[in-house]
Order: C-alpha cells, then structure tokens, then sequence
C-alpha cells in the first residue's frame, strides 16, 4: 500500500429516505477543519436512489465534491450493496480520511468496508484531530506527521483512548452523532458533482427487505433540543413526569430521561441519554432525580449548563453539575415552574 | 442446523472500575462477566435450538481463563466449546480479532453465526461485521427477533426510527442485542454437564487461511497513541437550601447565564 497515493477526507453522506442525515452535517463540519490541516479537500459520498438532488445541500454544509453512487438497489439501506458503493469509491478514489456516522447503518458498513478495504476502523469517535505517531518522538521509531488522531470512550465512558491508523489506508473512524458541530450553511454554495456506479450484482450477501416499519413517535428530537429537562428513576412514577413536562414546557424544551427510566418502561427509548442511548450537547441540561451513573454522564457532560436536582447530596451527578441543589425534586420542580412562568411573563 | 456463536469475557463495568496506580485498568481486581450482548446471542441461538433442533457451538478469543464463559455457555445449553487463546494473538483491535475468529470459524460447519452487537469493554459493534465479510457471507446487525424459513432467516434488524424485517440465505451472521431476550439461567445439570463436557483449544496453528501479518498486536492497523482515566470537567457549585431558596438559586443562575 503505497499511502502518499491517498488523499483528501472523505465523509459518508448517510440518506434515509432521501433526507440527508444529520450526522453528515455534523461530519462535513469536522471534515473541514480535518482537511484545512491537512490543506485538501472535502469530499461526500452520497449513495443512494435518485439523490443527487441532495447533492446542493451537502455543499452548502461544506462538501467541495460529491461522489454520487445512484442505483435502484440502493434505496433502502442493505449492507451489501452499500458496502459495495463505499469500498468501490474507496478504491478507485484513495481518500487519506473516511469518516462514517456511528449511526444503525454506519456501525454496520463502516466495519464492512474496513474489512473490505483491508484498513482500520475507530469506532465512536468523539475527538478527531491532525497529529503526530507517536504522540512523542520514540527513539528507534520514525514519529509520522499528518496522522489522523481518533479518540474515543471506552469501558462504558471510564476510560479514553486515543488510536491511529498510521500503516494503513484510508483512516477510517466511526463519529458519534452530537458531537461534531455543523458549520453554519452557506447558501447557494456549490460543489463539484461525479457520478460513479461500480455495478451491482446481486449474490448470496444481498438480503430481502420484507418490510419497513417506523415507528410512530410525535417527539422531537432530543438531540436537537437547546433545553432538556431530564428525568431518572428518583422521578418516581412515568404520571410524576408531568412536572418535568410542566418545566420544559415554560422553557420551550424537552423531556428525556435515563436508561433506568427506559429499563422500567416509562418513557420510549429515543427520550434516553446516555452511552446507550444518545449523546445531547444542550444549552441547558436539567438532571431530575439522575443518579449519574457514568454511562448516563458519557452522553451529557457536554452540555453547556448542567442543573441537577436530587435529594442525595452524594449522588455522582453532582460532580458533572455546575449547579446542583440537594433537595425534594416533588417539592421544587413544580415551585420552579411557576416561578419561571412568572420571570418569563414579566420580562415581555 | 448448526449455530455457531462467538461470546467475550468481558470485566463487568457496571460494578465500577478500578485502576492501577499507572491509570490503566486493572483487569485482575475486576470481576468478568460473559458479555451481555453476547448472552443475548447465546440466548437466540438456544431458543433456535428448542425450536427447530440445533447444534450450538459456542467460541471465545482471549485469555485461558476466558474458558469460564464457555463452561457458563455450556452449562446454559450450548453443546460444544472451542477456545482460541495464543500468546500472538494478543493485543489484537478488532481487524486482527474478526481475522483470527473468521480462521477458526472455517473449521466449522455453520448454518448461523451470532455475535453479540458490542462488547461493554470496547463498545465497537465491529468484530460480527467484519467477521461477515472475512467469511464472504450475509451480516444483519442489531436483530430482535430470529426466525427460521427453509433455507432462509427473517429476522427484524433495528435502527434508529423503525425496522426492518429482512430476509436472508444461510449461512449468515447475525449481531444480537441484549434487549432481544431474556437470557435463561445456567441449570445444577447443567453446571454438572458443563464440567463434564470437553473444551477445545485451538492456537494460531490450527486458525484456517489466515495470514500471521494480520493477527495479534503488530497485525492490527489501529494502535493506541494514549489511553488514559477520563478526565471530567470539575463539579460546580452544589447547595442545600429550602425548595423556595432552590427555586430562586435556580433562577437566578438560569439569569446570570441569560437563558431567560
């Protein structure tokens, strides 16, 4: 493998539904910073059936060039004929970096690809930057410049790790959703299209969609929200989450809650957070009656403000919070909300 | 029908995690576990088995000792074990882990391989995809629920907002999530019969059509630059007043920080 042939980074521009994700904006915007480094080029691959209409969109999030692979067997999402599109891209146009969603789809293409493509994978990434292996120069071994360098959670959020790839092509890491940020969209940006289809030929590994079925959530996305008022099991009863409904709703945010309040079938699973469930960044974090169990903080000790309320004053969540208060959740959340319902209606 | 399914001894994260005074892991004051996804798959492959009559087969990669969970395995219902423990196999990311159980895999005949999604050591979700495609057959990832037709399985495979329900030629690999079941306990016959039944062990000599430039550490592209504890923001402030004083602290902090 001769590595100087590989460059540019390259990010999976992940379609459901012919609706562009929103992890391969996130990734556009880390691919961006990745390649100014590196002084080269933003490169989406966007595969699918009849999107290369999404093509404008990519761009504006800040693609230089769209690889389109458009064919009737990729319309719905299959590991094969996906994995298919993204290592013949691979091969034919050597990028240095390829970063995929660690999303339900790009946790099982990216390992696909990788063993395909015969490279490395980092799985969830959380920090990706442009170093030196190794980090500090070791006698006896040639210490590489340009490296992409993966960090990532492990031990359920205990411990991290930073890994390269510094023998193999392309670099490949799975990112988190929710972590990257997205640039902000420039309007009538425009990138350099190619159309490529490498042939697909149905075999033994191309499985049969017999079904679709969605599930019908009328929830808004808890990643998306700027206020999350979060409830665990010391909320008590799912009729209790009423008065966390009461205070999102005062201040235009959202409720979700901890795997314990998931586990005991309170609340549906895309309202958890946490290291099985999703990683949030808002601009205020209520945690209500959370304990903090690790795997809980790995997915929201990025949030910019974090308030905890919990009645043990030894509770771990109290180490994450900027403002935690020791107190009866039953008792103050509700005298919250009025108080801010008042605050809010004397400031207009 | 022959199921085969890969399982880790994994140290159980959920009863904290020590460390050495270097701040790596200290594995050795750790109780293992058999992972949690990887029960679930062990799970699926035995109700497979009550249902349709099968041979389950379980192996594990790692340590001597891993073959703790192959005797849990047994004693839950499996019938045969197979550890892969060698010194050059050690220290290997998940190319090196897929390529050395892929090499013993082909020893096997199989109509099902199942994995477990991810292990709660390393949270990939990589070695049952990437083993898929050392072995040239179809993955389905994230299943919750495995049927078997003719030739086939159907198993719905989960994302983020719905499923699908997929259809697939065996042999197949299929991933497995702990919420997919309920893993049934180890029996005292069980136990006994695990105690009795034979474990194989294989080495690098006995992996299939595998090349030793992609095992153990120096066979893994990914290496670790740094690892270390996970170093948290500090806490902030945390006080202990009457609810009307909590609700004004709260207040007035959600002020000073302009949200409202």
């Amino acid at each position: 493998m001769n590595l100087e042939e590989y460059k540019g980074v390259y990010i999976f521009a992940q379609q459901v539904d012919n609706e562009i994700s929103s992890i391969a904006f996130e990734l556009l915007g880390k691919a961006k910073d990745l390649a100014k480094d590196l002084n080269t080029e933003v490169t989406a691959v966007l595969i699918g059936s009849g999107v290369k209409g999404l093509a404008d969109q990519l761009a504006e999030y800040g693609a230089d060039k769209v690889i389109v692979v458009d064919d009737p067997e990729l319309k719905d999402y299959r590991t094969e004929p996906y994995a298919h599109a993204l290592s013949s891209v691979i091969e034919k146009y050597k990028p240095e970096i390829m970063l995929v969603g660690a999303t339900a789809i790009g946790r099982d293409l990216g390992p696909r690809v990788s063993a395909r493509v015969a490279t490395g994978l980092t799985a969830d990434c959380t920090v990706l930057e442009i170093g030196d292996f190794p980090l500090q120069a070791v006698p006896g071994q040639e210490q590489l410049h340009n490296q992409l360098l993966m960090t990532r959670p492990a031990f359920g959020g205990n411990t991290i790790a930073t890994i390269a790839c510094p023998y193999n092509r392309p670099q490949m890491a799975t990112v988190r959703p929710g972590v990257m940020q997205k640039i902000a969209p420039v309007k009538g940006a425009k990138a350099v299209v190619e159309e490529f289809n490498p042939g697909f030929t149905p075999d033994n590994k191309y499985v049969e969609i017999l079904d679709i079925v969605k599930a019908v959530t009328e929830t808004v996305d808890i990643m998306d929200a700027k206020i999350l008022v979060s409830g665990g099991r010391g909320v008590g009863s799912p009729e209790n989450f009423k008065i966390l409904e009461d205070l999102a709703e005062v201040l235009g945010g959202t409720v979700s809650c901890s795997r314990a309040v998931v586990d005991s079938g309170w609340k549906p699973k895309d309202l958890q957070v946490g290291q099985t469930g999703k990683t949030v960044r808002p601009n205020v974090y209520f945690a209500i009656g959370i304990s903090g169990a690790i795997q809980h903080v790995a997915g929201m000790e990025e949030s910019d403000i974090i308030i905890a309320i919990n009645k043990d004053a030894d509770a771990p969540i109290f180490d994450v919070a900027d403002y935690g208060v020791v107190g009866d959740l039953n008792k103050i959340v509700p005298k919250l909300t009025e108080a801010l319902k008042a605050e809010i209606a004397a400031a207009k | 029908m022959k199921i085969v399914v890969c399982i880790k001894q994994v140290p159980d994260t959920k009863g904290g995690v020590k460390f050495n005074p270097d701040g790596t892991l200290d594995r050795g004051a750790m109780l293992t576990i058999m992972n949690p996804d990887d029960k679930a798959g062990l799970e699926a492959a035995l109700r497979l088995k009550d249902q349709y009559g099968a041979e389950v087969t379980v192996v594990t990669m790692g340590l001597p000792k891993a073959e703790e969970v192959l005797r849990e395995a047994m004693a839950m219902g499996a019938d045969k074990g197979i550890l892969v423990t060698d010194r050059v196999l050690g220290g290997a990311d998940t190319w090196a882990t897929s390529t050395t159980l892929a090499g013993a895999i082909r020893n096997l005949d199989y109509d099902i391989i199942i994995t477990g999604r991810q292990a709660i050591d390393g949270d990939t979700a990589q070695v049952g995809p990437q083993i898929s495609e050392h072995l040239g057959i179809p993955v389905i990832s994230y299943a919750q629920n495995i049927k078997i037709e003719g030739d086939s399985v159907i198993v719905e495979r989960q994302f983020e907002d719905r499923y699908h329900v997929l259809k697939a030629k065996m042999p197949c690999l299929i991933t497995a999530l702990s919420e997919l079941n309920e893993p049934r306990y180890m029996t005292p016959g069980g136990i006994f019969d695990a105690y009795k039944k034979e474990i194989t062990v294989w080495g690098r000599a006995d992996l299939k059509d595998v090349d030793d430039a992609n095992l153990g550490l120096q066979g893994s592209p990914t290496k670790i630059a740094k690892a270390s504890d996970k170093v948290r923001k500090g806490a902030g402030e945390k006080v202990t007043l009457d609810p009307d004083e909590s609700v004004s602290y709260i207040v007035d902090k959600l002020k000073v920080k302009h949200v409202i």
